[in-house]
């Protein structure tokens, strides 16, 4: 099963590589990763997209736990949270109507288009995964220039918070 | 007062209490070695190979309990000391090795003798360290020493650059005696109502089996587990890195389990029904395949590292904090309750166990011409009254060792269990010299092992540490030809170990003392005399049975109650079936 868990990390060269090193050598999957630092500058915030069989994902938890630089660790999955991934497409439009179509499209998605030339569009969409998969298979193949995922990030709704 | 980062380091070693470092100069730590120079609080033990640093310090750690020290110098320095830094993460053993790192502008240039210290023991350490910055270098110390000491022990990097190090450059330095990480706290005491239940459940057993580990060694736990045991009378069973932390020569302690462990052990584990696990992994040497193991039993699992718990096996009661706590609150559970075990139903259990016992499963022939490695096993327990410390390397003389020489004191055996580490044994072995000079320290080796790190016959001589190496000479590797011969069709590819030096020449060399022995009749004499020597290091050359095979053993795929077992044993089982004493 997939699933979500977030984590607070000692914002040290070498925490990241820890944590992916172990999902590595322990033959964990990983979904995707994201990181960066919080409003406290000596902490990460990190986000850990994974699939595994509820055996598995307890000894992910508790790997990952026992890592010296994770301060604090919760698995989303079971509990009312928010997850977002935000994407950048770059297409190529050029004629009228290969222009118009991805602007109707980008509306529908309620996406932005960031950046214009005569040829290409640059659009970003935030959104759940799923959205962002629908948006990609709603445009045309062949204008696909190049995509930029940012891979999930997750929140717990309420007052609820992941904080040391 | 000002110190230098080489100064600090000394004098923080000094004052964490470290009497004894092993290491290895080199380029990147020349300033620390200058330092070095200039005190005498703490003892460099200066090895021949950074391996036999890295194991030495493990010897001593686990000998004494407190954490093992390593200077290595980077670039080859830090890659030599990887197999022991592994050994000691495998079987968790506090260790704080510093490695010397290029200079700090030169990280990352391909700098001569630069790895990547960090990124290369990542993966076989607790944790580890590179000092960036002169202003941390005493509270990453102190980290070190914390984290590789407390929770789950195990072995700690810290990598040094040397412009850290340089003399001219002083700070303030002052030895903070506490230090809080707000990552890192491990939970010591178990949780009360887990206690409780697991009391009940025990106390309800009607075929209960401890089986403890070395979690009961490292968390000092050894005489809280003896008396529970003793109040309930169950029998017990421990890994080959808890032996001693129950005596081996009580009644109740029923031998090693797993692999090469008896057939009383493995059978009751296959047998009972309520399983009380304490500071033991269920490793895949114990468990063979896991969906055959212990099928009847509900296990009570109890480890100070949760990610042990329902790893491989499923715990029934998880109770996670030190063995010692949680065994102290176990006991006060055990009287809360004013209950013993129903005695009628823990002897029937015992018969059974005594059925099995009965069937002799170590039992083996000691003729007049060649000697079996069982009987030097156990004439080195003779000859030191089974009060020695004994380290052994890997392969079937350290089976024999576990299996012939009963310790009823913890840390005395000391092995390579989770790693399996050739080489091991001298070096440890000269650790714990170090650490306990008035007592007897044997080696049990193999000629394939004792080759790995046999360069450490000099530091031997250089330091004074009069160890005894039996040598269990089968002229073979011996356990990979044991498995070549089961399950390879006697194909014995690359084991045998043709054109040996000769050992009491080679011990000579080096300044030793060498005794060949070959005959059964002269085994008691030479190893006497070996000991008498009190403060020479010896070398006894003991040519054993060729092709001698440790018995029982669980195959791959099998299940406990399904071992090979000698054919001696399966003698002795035809005779107790014919005369009726065994159903
Ligand atoms: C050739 C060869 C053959 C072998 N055959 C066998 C065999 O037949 N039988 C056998 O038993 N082994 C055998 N081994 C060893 C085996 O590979 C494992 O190393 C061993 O079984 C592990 O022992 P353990 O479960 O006690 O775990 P250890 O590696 O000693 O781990 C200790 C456990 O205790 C926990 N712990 C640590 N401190 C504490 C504390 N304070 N409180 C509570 N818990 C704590 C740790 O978290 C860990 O889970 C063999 C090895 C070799 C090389
Ligand atoms: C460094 C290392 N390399 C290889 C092995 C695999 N191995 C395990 S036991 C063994 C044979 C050991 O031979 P010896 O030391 O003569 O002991 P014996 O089994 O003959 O008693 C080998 C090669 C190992 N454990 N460690
Ligand atoms: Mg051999």
């Amino acid at each position: 099963m997939r699933h979500i868990i977030s984590l607070l990390v000692e914002n040290e060269a070498g925490a990241l590589s820890r944590i992916s090193g172990l999902f590595s050598a322990r033959g964990y999957n990983i979904e995707s990763l994201t990181v960066a630092t919080t409003e406290d500058q000596t902490l990460s915030r990190m986000t850990i997209i994974t699939t595994g069989s509820d055996r598995i994902i307890e000894q992910i938890t508790k790997q990952l736990n026992k890592l010296v630089d994770v301060v604090k660790l919760q698995d989303f999955t079971e509990g009312n949270f928010i997850e977002r991934e935000m994407m950048f497409v770059k297409v190529k439009a050029e004629g009228e109507a290969e222009r118009s179509e991805v602007n109707r499209l980008s509306e529908i998605f309620r996406a932005r288009i960031i950046d214009v030339t005569d040829t290409t569009f640059c659009i970003e969409l935030t959104g759940s995964g799923d959205k962002l998969d629908a948006y990609i298979s709603a445009l045309h193949e062949n204008s696909i220039l190049e995509v930029v995922r940012s891979g999930s990030m997750g929140i717990l709704r309420g007052e609820k918070a992941l904080t040391i | 007062m000002e110190l230098s980062g080489s100064e600090i380091l000394i004098q923080f070693l000094k004052d964490e209490g470290v009497k004894h470092i092993f290491g290895y100069p080199g380029g990147a730590v020349l300033h620390i070695y200058d330092a070095l120079q200039k005190q005498d609080d703490v003892e460099h033990i200066l090895v021949r190979h950074e391996q036999g640093a890295t194991h030495a310090a493990d010897g001593y750690a686990r000998a004494t309990g407190k954490p093992g020290v390593c200077l290595v110098t980077s670039g080859p320095g830090a890659t030599n000391a990887v197999t022991g830094i592994a050994t000691a993460y495998l079987d968790s053993i506090p260790l704080v090795v510093i490695t010397g790192q290029v200079p700090s502008h030169a990280i990352g240039s391909d700098a001569f003798q630069e790895v990547d210290a960090v990124g290369i023991t990542r993966a076989c350490v607790k944790h580890n360290f590179l000092v960036k910055d002169l202003n941390k270098l005493t509270e990453t110390l102190k980290k070190a020493f914390y984290v590789a000491t407390t929770g789950r022990p195990g072995p700690v990097v810290v990598d040094i650059p040397k412009d850290i190090t340089a003399p001219h450059i002083k700070i303030p330095y002052e030895y903070p005696e506490k230090i809080k990480m707000r990552s890192y706290n491990p939970n010591l005491k178990g949780h009360p109502r887990q206690i409780k239940r697991a009391v009940e459940l025990m106390l309800g057993a009607k075929r209960p089996m401890f089986y403890t580990g070395g979690g009961i060694v490292m968390g000092e736990a050894s005489a809280e587990l003896r008396t529970l045991v003793r109040k309930l009378g169950y029998p017990i069973t421990q890994t080959l890195m808890g032996l001693g932390a129950f005596p081996g020569t009580d009644p109740q302690f029923i031998g090693m389990l797993g692999m090469h462990g008896t057939y009383e052990a493995n059978m009751a584990m296959h047998e009972c029904d309520v399983l009380i696990c304490i500071g033991a992994r269920f490793d895949d040497r114990i468990t063979g395949v896991p969906s055959k193991f212990c099928p009847y039993a509900q296990i009570i699992h109890v480890d100070i590292d949760p990610s042990s718990i329902s790893k491989i096996v499923n715990a029934d009661i998880p109770i996670v904090g030190s063995a010692r706590q949680v065994l102290t609150e176990m006991l006060k559970a055990l009287e809360k309750t004013g209950m013993e075990p129903d005695r009628n139903v823990l002897d029937t259990w015992w018969k059974t166990i005594k059925a099995w016992q009965q069937q002799e499963s170590f039992a083996y022939d000691q003729g007049p011409d060649v000697i079996q490695p069982q009987t030097a096993v156990e004439e080195l327990y003779k000859v030191t009254n089974g009060d020695a410390y004994v380290t052994s390397d890997v392969g079937q003389h350290q089976m024999y060792a576990a299996q012939f020489y009963p310790f009823d004191e913890p840390r005395r055996w000391i092995n390579s269990g989770g790693l399996g580490t050739m080489g091991f044994g001298l070096p440890a072995a000269m650790g714990v010299k170090l650490a306990f000079p008035d007592k007897d320290v044997a080696c049990v080796t193999g000629e394939g092992s004792i080759q790995m790190c046999i360069q450490e016959l000099s530091t031997c001589l250089q330091y004074n540490l009069p160890v005894k190496i039996i040598n269990l000479n089968n002229r073979y590797l011996g356990m990979v030809r044991q498995w070549q011969e089961f399950f390879y069709e006697k194909r014995y590819s690359h084991v045998y170990m043709d054109s040996l030096p000769d050992f009491v020449k080679l011990a000579e060399a080096y300044g030793h003392v060498g005794i060949r022995v070959d005959k059964p009749a002269d085994l008691h004499d030479a190893m006497v005399e070996a000991f008498k020597l009190k403060d020479r290091t010896v070398f006894l050359d003991i040519m054993t049975d060729q092709e001698a095979n440790v018995y029982p053993m669980i195959s791959s795929g099998k299940a406990h109650n399904e071992m090979d077992i000698s054919p001696l044993q399966q003698k002795i089982q035809a005779t107790l079936k014919a005369s009726g004493e065994l159903v």
